[in-house]
């Protein structure tokens, strides 16, 4: 018998980026199993003004992993007098998760935020830190029913084109928060480990906004 | 975990340390839940070896500095580690005489940090720990687990407690609930885990912590009841093909 050093805890994050805006969602249920451990924990962490990760996974892996983002800010902004931009922390993150290569932080993230040009952008990534910017992306337990109804509604541009166009989706602000809340209130239909609320984190220009909405408890 | 066993392998075999694999002697679960004046938490006094119920008096339930309460389910000896690292901690931090004093949130976030640590060791501390406290006016009820989970809630329950006791909780908890009521729900709770888990036993602790201080109270028992006629003779309730 060998000890096991994970957990899957469950949940699922979301994140759009627009043209001049950028939304961030994650529910907020925190499972173990067949088991709920709490209703409330909030999967989403503010790294810089232009800059919210979500992710999803073993929670004790992805708060070790805020700590470190976190600390490395901070030592950013002492040595450079300016908050981190959302693509220099998108290369933090990998590089962070890619040092743990043979023991893996066991987290699935999502990086959103706005460029130095004020557009929106969307970082996504695997456990070890693979990772690509696109316009909208989904990670964790229900990531598999949300991706499909993101790729319908969205149709963002073929990576393959040349010019390459740019990825951010033509949506308002407003029908993109209405379509995470649509989003999450299907996962929760179906995905066990995603419900009881999702929390949505608007960055534009003006700053960084919070929204609830409750989804289905059992 | 095919993965961890190679790397286990290679650990084992440089040093003869030994770690714990499977747990000894275990506490069953732990409540704790917020009210008026702070925190409430309950557990029994059983220590279980296997399925045999070793020890009948062990307390799960120790203050911790001046405003805060842990309680522990798991491994009894490692709960024990636990205790000894937190009152060095408290010691060494009453050493600075500075007037400061740990709260409930630093006791609890050094738990997370010490557990995750020994996750990371691959040689966990093998407990669920439950941290109530209360200071400047501000309650505070967390968990950490073996592997270091950790969270806050209104009400935590352990093991057990988490699939028997939490629902009643989330029924019936309110913001706000006076001592008296407060420990009829944790006895309601309790009462349930006695019938239910096999390895609950009817003697029981309640601990307290409000602002003036931590209080653990005298063992006692509840009063049960086994005369239920489902209870004596099952398949009359019309379960055909029953015993």
């Amino acid at each position: 018998m060998s000890f096991n050093p994970y957990d899957n805890n469950g949940g699922t994050c979301v994140a759009i980026a627009g043209s001049d805006y950028c939304v961030v969602a994650a529910d907020t249920r925190m499972s173990t199993g067949y088991s709920i451990l709490t209703r409330d924990y909030s999967k989403i962490c503010k790294l810089a003004d232009t800059a919210i990760l979500a992710s999803s996974g073993f929670q004790a892996d992805v708060k070790a992993l805020q700590k470190v983002l976190s600390a490395r800010h901070l030592t950013y902004q002492h040595q450079h007098n300016k908050q981190m931009s959302c693509p220099a922390m998108a290369q933090l993150l990998s590089n962070t998760l890619y040092y743990k290569r043979f023991f893996p932080y066991y987290a699935f993230n999502v990086l959103g935020g706005l460029d130095s040009e004020g557009k929106g952008c969307v970082f996504t990534y695997d456990a070890v830190g693979s990772y690509e910017r696109v316009g909208y992306s989904s990670q964790g337990s229900g990531s598999t029913l949300i991706i499909p109804v993101l790729d319908n509604q969205l149709k963002s541009p073929s990576p393959l084109l040349l010019p390459a166009k740019d990825a951010v989706t033509p949506l308002l602000e407003a029908e993109a928060v209405d379509l995470v809340k649509d989003v999450f209130a299907s996962a929760a239909e179906r995905d066990i480990y995603t419900g009881d609320r999702v929390e949505i984190v608007i960055v534009n220009k003006s700053g960084i906004r919070r929204e609830y909405v409750e989804l289905r408890k059992d | 975990m095919n993965y961890f066993e190679g790397l286990e392998g290679t650990v084992s075999s440089e040093s003869d340390s030994q770690r714990t694999l499977t747990p000894y002697v275990t506490g069953t679960s732990v409540i704790g839940i917020k009210y008026k004046d702070g925190i409430l938490m309950t557990a029994d006094m059983g220590g279980s070896y296997g399925s045999t119920l070793r020890y009948k008096g062990v307390e799960r339930m120790k203050p911790v500095g001046k405003h805060s309460i842990i309680g522990a389910s798991g491994e009894i000896s490692d709960f024990q580690e636990i205790m000894r690292y937190l009152d060095e901690l408290i010691i060494h931090d009453n050493m600075w005489d500075d007037g400061n004093s740990l709260g409930p949130k630093e006791i609890h976030n050094y738990l997370t940090r010490v557990m995750y640590n020994r996750r990371n060791k691959f040689d966990p501390l093998w407990n669920t720990l439950v941290l109530g406290g209360i200071k400047n006016g501000q309650k505070y009820l967390g968990m950490v687990s073996s592997i270091g989970v950790h969270f806050e809630d209104d009400h935590i329950a352990t093991g057990f407690g988490n699939h028997l006791a939490r629902p009643i909780l989330r029924d019936e908890w309110k913001e706000d609930m006076s001592f008296e009521d407060a420990v009829k729900l944790l006895e309601k709770c309790m009462l349930v885990l006695l019938y239910r888990d096999r390895s609950a036993i009817n003697k029981l602790q309640i601990t307290k912590i409000t602002e003036e201080g931590a209080t653990v109270y005298q063992p006692y028992a509840l009063k049960t009841h086994w005369g239920f006629t489902a209870f004596k003779n099952p398949a009359n309730g019309g379960a055909e093909g029953s015993w």
